[in-house]
């Protein structure tokens, strides 16, 4: 499997973010965004995700599932963490891996959708599984967020400054789960401003720019 | 893509059932509208109980497209809206389903209450009958075309005015079959089954052509 994009554009509002961009990430290998605020990385994701149209050029999943959109074989972390106040990090995250998750994991992938408590234990929140999500703290919450991409199995992760609100020990969880998701074979595509503890190859945006001006 | 529907149903349901979740206001808001009228019109039984059948109608309209506004603003602030339109149900499923659950938890109670509301304005049995009837048929519609008019003004911060005022004009072929349906045990001019059949046309025409529209709206707002 192998994530390629060739000869991006993006425009946002009527600006060119950046144009001629392009990336490929094969499985197991992690492509980290990085440039200076308003570069373009959030746009980057949300187009990989398929939530913003392209202005120029495509991105494609190589040896992914051909019935399926790009979107749908991507989680997509955003700022926002999508949960819902009112609801426990349980009913959240059983919400979300019946919603996102396939109903049937692909025969080749070599980690599966982990259960809802696994999943919370492994980033630490075992103890706040049944509270409602408006109680918990900032960081809490984004690890709720982050929670949800292993209780539904997809091979692309698009992280958008996933260290956000996280504390240190979170962050170092955050880095195993990681790694164990590119060693399973999966992709990851995150943009950040902080050192994510991943090596990757890293895709400057805004670079052009500098170069333009 | 079953579960994922349930799911997305159960999820809906319980927010709208939870604290902050809105959904007996609409209920409670038909109540005032409808205990309102008999103060402004004035206690005459006899024109209480002609134009009752179009009170309770402009009565469930009202409450109907009150809840309506937060249909996928909810969704859209807190991002679950960009996940859910990665889901592999597809968006306008997303969109009937949402209907559906608020239809269920909002507009269904003030169904199952409207003929208690009608004694207040004089109304007889049969007339009860079938003022509830036809909110039956009819709210589907309301609620369809309403969803239009969430999706359309989702990432604007106060757009609950504009919503009402883009969605109320189409509700007006529902309203005017709606009341004469109802009111045609009470003397209406229309018979029977004409109007509550063109009801039903409209409540099936917009379940199987608003999720369309919504999703469209929906899609364009995410970029």
């Amino acid at each position: 499997m192998r994530l390629v994009g060739a000869n991006i554009a993006i425009e946002r509002g009527g600006r060119r973010l950046f144009s001629d961009l392009s990336f490929a990430a094969a499985a197991g290998e992690a492509l980290i965004v990085t440039g200076p605020n308003g570069a373009g990385k959030s746009s980057l994701l949300r187009a990989i995700a398929g939530l913003l149209r392209v202005a120029a050029g495509a991105v494609v999943l190589e040896g992914g599932d051909d019935e399926l959109r790009l979107g749908e074989q991507a989680h997509y972390l955003g700022h926002a963490d999508a949960l819902k106040g009112a609801l426990t990090a349980r009913e959240n995250l059983e919400f979300w891996a019946a919603m996102l998750g396939a109903e049937k994991t692909p025969a080749d992938a070599r980690t599966g959708p982990m259960p809802i408590g696994a999943a919370l234990d492994r980033l630490g929140l075992a103890h706040v599984v049944d509270f409602p999500v408006n109680f918990l703290s900032a960081g809490q919450r984004r690890r709720v967020a982050l929670a949800r991409l292993l209780v539904a199995y997809r091979p692309l992760w698009l992280l958008d400054e996933p260290t956000s609100a996280l504390d240190a020990a979170a962050q170092a969880r955050l880095g195993e789960i990681m790694r164990a998701h590119l060693a399973g074979g999966g992709m990851i595509v995150a943009a950040t401003h902080a050192p994510l503890g991943l090596d990757g190859r890293e895709l400057k945006l805004g670079a052009q720019e500098l170069i333009g001006s | 893509m079953k579960s994922a529907a349930t799911a997305l149903f159960m999820r809906e349901w319980r927010i709208a059932r939870r604290i902050g979740g809105g959904a007996s206001t609409g209920a409670v808001f038909f109540l005032i509208l409808v205990a309102l009228m008999p103060f402004a019109i004035g206690p005459d039984l006899n024109l209480l109980a002609r134009i009752g059948p179009a009170i309770l109608w402009i009565a469930a309209l009202l409450s109907t497209l009150l809840g309506l506004d937060r249909l996928f603003q909810g969704d859209e602030e807190d991002g679950s809206l960009d996940l859910l339109a990665q889901a592999r149900l597809p968006l306008e499923v997303v969109v009937l389903v949402k209907c559906a659950a608020h239809w269920t938890a909002g507009v269904l109670p003030l169904i199952v209450v409207s003929p208690l509301f009608g004694l207040m304005l004089a109304l007889d049995a049969q007339a009860l009958g079938l003022v509830a009837a036809s909110l039956l048929v009819g709210t589907p519609a309301l609620t369809m075309i309403g969803a239009i008019g969430a999706a359309l003004t989702v990432s604007l911060r106060r757009g609950g005015l504009l919503m009402a005022v883009l969605v109320l004009p189409l509700t007006i072929p529902v309203l005017i079959f709606g009341v004469s349906a109802a009111s045609a045990a009470s003397g209406g001019a229309a018979p029977l089954l004409a109007p509550f059949l063109a009801l039903a046309a409209l409540s099936l025409a917009a379940l199987a052509g608003a999720p369309f529209a919504a999703a469209a709206a929906l899609r364009l707002a995410g970029e």
